[in-house]
């Protein structure tokens, strides 16, 4: 046994180690913002990469990503790989906008309640049809989430009508007391409803994935279903379960978008983000706060590409400036390959006999 | 009889193209450790996933403590006190050993959905501590030994209070001792009350723990006896049908010069596999070299590198007096290196291709099979006649998918390409697993003629009977290393046992 105790303290180690690391950062980049932002130091180009607002746009820009990233977790420690995040982001968009547009007589809160549940809707009927198509009819997953994504744009090309209009959008609420720490008060704790949404999925998810019956369930039938299977766990009616939920949280960042970010809708206006959010959730090893913080690492890149090109940079093209967040994905996935791990029995279908 | 506490009564199951299960019978006492015997594919396997409601019976019904029961999946199972050891452990390897037993029946905070892991571990503890189980109860799955996650397995259906249990092919993947270690645990349940089913095509084993023995042949229940009346050759006829010779005659080995030599062969472990760290080994021309060892231990590793199918990091292997290390498998199997890969299905032959069409994977471009890049049916499907007669390989014809063979003809089949031909050196991992005792007789009997012949012959196997039948001298792999290199004769089963489990015990001393 002797042997054994140590391999287990010594992965042990590791992890603790990594915590350690990562709080360290932390707080260097902490202590960095409240020099750039309380000194001259902000004046130059530390204030491009550090200012309070490049950190307003990195959290704007990461919403989205962390409830893709979110909703590929749910789906794919179930074992259902999740390649549609983008079509049920998009999907959530135009439902959130679909209603929104028409609800304009009611009182805001209420119209953008029902948008927000509207999105949910949409997102849980295309997690549905992805779950339906990959565990009932047995098509590859990769093919059914393409299809997912192909019918999101269709469709709401399709129905999107232009008259369509949207007025009101989810307005910041500083939190009290917290709003008031410098710094992290403005930019953590002065944010609309759907921002504080998906902080707190995120780590109520991550909780939930590795302390409750249902994280444990999840992950077993996601690594090794007919294990859970023997021990009286329906793997499928819980893939169901995952995968339907797993689509309306990637429309929460559809609605996010169009309720919160930007007001409107727009053909295709997720832009590639739900394949970001794939490889967010990839680079945080499939767990919800590793997925957080490489969400709100590509959220900076997009930020850093806006404020340059604000700043008005013109030795460098600004397509180069452009491409900072996809060269990031690009960059960050490749230097991941091999040291996250993927759930074992992903993209597998469950049959009993 | 009161006591009996499982039938199953008159069990038909078929699968597509075979009927697994024909009409089985079979009872279970309180308090008996019954050995259910048979080859692979007699429907051991089938018949206890009916009853661990895996699978559902196309006839018959199981009844529990005497009454009927509908077994539809394992959770009636689990609810009617039945609990199954797979072969196959049933394991998340990411997750603790508590996380695994507790799965699918989790202790939880009160009402709350989150779980009670403090009450979890302290449950497994008192289970571990009650039948002599002993486990960590935080260890990860992955990073502790195959024996030990035998034991949460059985810990998985105890903490799920069963009383019947079914242990699938339990001792394939321990040391002798370990498998001592098992029999205690089995025998203590036993008489505790529990029932045991035990699974296995063993016969030693069989006749050392069983209470009670059931044969299986072809799907159908063939026999049953007691232990004190049986042996091992009147168990092994009631299992195959007829008459087996359990050990292949054989004569003393002429050794000659060295074929293949192998020196401090090293390298790192890939994901999920074992280091080797500075091997060396000779096999020379005309004799067995067993190398014994429990799987997992390096034999994988050391059958690639000498095979070419792994780069190695330090050290040479050597051919005939050709330093080979740098050749790629073709050169190697060109210059007499034959080769029983350890998995048929996925390293030794194309289960979609013809018969004919197998026995040249290795020489389907030297003429006369091709020429000019370009295949020569008929000298190919000449070659697979004679081949077919000559190794007794079962197909209809050679043109048939060797993937709808049985197992021992598939095996025959790679015996027949590799050995059909002139070559110098066999390399044979695990040559005989999943095969019938027919086969297996018929390729021991080919291993030691190509010996006599003069061939130098690296045997790899987890099965010490077979080690031991067959081997001149044994080489004993752990964790990588060569531990021991003794001579066959003089070697015994508990010194070998020992040493598979990592024990240096000063040998010959």
């Amino acid at each position: 046994m002797a042997p054994v105790e140590t391999t287990a303290r010594r992965a042990s180690a590791g992890v603790l180690r990594r915590r350690w690391i990562t709080a360290g950062l932390t707080l260097l980049l902490l202590a960095i913002v409240i020099l750039v932002d309380r000194t001259s130091l902000g004046d130059g180009p530390l204030g491009i990469l550090f200012g309070i607002g490049v950190l307003r746009f990195t959290l704007r820009a990461a919403v989205p990503l962390i409830f893709g990233a979110l909703s590929g977790i749910l789906c794919e420690r179930s074992g259902i790989i999740n390649i549609g995040i983008e079509g049920m982001m998009l999907a959530g968009a135009f439902g959130a906008f679909a209603v929104k547009s028409h609800t304009g007589q009611l009182p805001l809160p209420l119209s953008l309640a029902l948008s927000t549940l509207s999105a949910c809707a949409m997102g849980s009927a295309m997690g549905y049809l992805h779950a339906l198509l990959s565990i009932r009819f047995r098509m590859n997953q990769i093919i059914s989430g393409t299809a997912i994504i192909v019918l999101a744009t269709g469709l709401s090309t399709y129905l999107f009508d232009p008259d369509w209009l949207s007025r009101g959008k989810f307005s910041d609420i500083a939190i009290p007391v917290l709003a008031r720490i410098p710094v992290i008060g403005e930019v953590l704790f002065t944010n609309g409803l759907l921002t504080y949404l998906a902080l707190a999925m995120a780590i109520a998810l991550h909780f939930l994935l590795f302390r409750s019956r249902w994280g444990l369930r999840t992950r077993a039938i996601g690594e090794h279903p007919r294990a859970a299977d023997t021990m009286g766990v329906n793997v499928n009616r819980w893939r169901y379960i995952n995968t339907t939920i797993g689509g309306a949280v990637a429309a929460l960042g559809g609605a996010f978008l169009v309720l919160e970010a930007v007001g409107q809708f727009k053909e295709s206006m997720t832009a590639g983000r739900g394949f970001i959010s794939l490889a967010a959730m990839i680079f945080g090893n499939w767990s919800p706060l590793g997925a957080l913080g490489a969400s709100t690492l590509f959220g900076y890149t997009q930020a850093l590409q806006n404020q340059l090109l604000l700043s008005g940079i013109t030795r460098v093209p600004r397509f180069f400036i452009s491409m900072l967040p996809y060269v990031t994905t690009i960059v960050v996935l490749a230097s991941v390959v091999g040291r996250t791990r993927a759930p074992a029995a992903e993209g597998e279908v469950y049959e009993t006999e | 009889m009161t006591d009996i506490v499982l039938e199953a009564r008159h069990i038909t199951k078929a699968f597509p193209g075979v009927v697994a299960n024909d009409d089985v019978s079979l009872s279970l006492h309180r308090g008996e450790i019954l050995a259910l015997l048979g080859e692979n594919g007699a429907g051991k396997s089938t018949l206890m996933n009916v009853v661990y409601g895996l699978y559902r019976a196309d006839q018959g019904e199981i009844l529990i403590e005497g009454e009927p029961v509908q077994l539809s999946s394992p959770r009636d199972a689990i609810r009617l006190g039945i609990g199954m050891v797979h072969q196959h452990f049933q394991l998340v390897q990411p997750m603790t050993v508590t996380e695994n037993i507790l799965l699918g029946s989790e202790i939880t905070l009160g009402r709350t959905p989150f779980l009670d892991f403090e009450a979890g571990r302290q449950r497994v503890r008192e289970l571990s501590v009650r039948y002599g189980l002993s486990v960590n109860p935080d260890d990860v799955i992955e990073h502790i030994p195959v024996g030990v996650q035998q034991r949460v397995e059985i810990l998985k259906a105890l903490y799920r209070q069963a009383r019947i249990l079914i242990l699938d092919e339990p001792t394939a993947v321990l040391t002798p001792q370990e498998i001592q270690d098992l029999f205690r645990v089995m025998r203590e349940l036993a008489r505790g009350g529990h029932s045991i089913i035990f699974i296995t095509h063993k016969l030693r084993e069989v006749l050392e723990v069983a209470h009670r023995i059931v044969a299986m042949r072809q799907g159908r229940v063939v026999g049953e006896s007691l232990p004190e009346s049986s042996t091992q050759a009147t168990l092994a006829e009631m299992m195959v049908g007829r008459k087996v010779i359990l050990q292949v005659p054989k004569g003393p080995a002429h050794a000659d010069q060295v074929v293949l030599e192998v020196r401090d062969l090293s390298m790192s472990a890939t994901r999920g596999g074992v280091a080797l760290k500075d091997v060396s080994l000779e096999v020379h021309a005309g004799e067995i070299l067993g190398v014994a060892g429990v799987q997992g231990n390096g034999q994988t590793e050391l059958v690639e590198a000498i095979t070419g199918l792994r780069h190695v990091q330090s050290g040479a292997i050597s051919m005939n007096g050709s330093n080979v290390t740098a050749w790629s498998p073709r050169q190697r199997s060109s210059m007499g290196m034959a080769y029983i890969p350890e998995d048929r299905h996925r390293f030794g032959m194309v289960g979609s291709y013809s018969v004919a069409e197998n026995l040249v994977l290795n020489t389907y471009h030297l003429e006369p099979y091709s020429r000019r890049g370009v295949r020569d049916d008929a000298a190919i499907r000449d070659h697979a006649e004679q081949l077919v007669q000559a190794f007794d390989i079962r197909t209809p014809t050679v043109d048939t998918a060797a993937g709808s063979l049985s197992g021992g003809n598939q095996q025959k089949l790679v015996v027949a390409r590799e050995l059909g031909r002139e070559v110098s050196l066999l390399v044979a991992s695990q040559p005989t697993r999943g095969v019938d005792v027919g086969s297996i007789e018929f390729i021991h009997r080919q291993i030691v003629a190509q010996r006599d012949r003069g061939i130098a012959v690296l045997l790899v196997s987890a099965e010490l009977d077979e080690i031991l039948t067959l081997s001149d001298r044994i080489a004993v792999l752990y964790e990588g290393e060569i531990i021991a290199t003794v001579e066959a004769s003089q070697a015994t089963r508990e010194q070998l046992g020992l040493l598979m489990a990592g024990v240096r015990a000063p040998l010959n001393a």
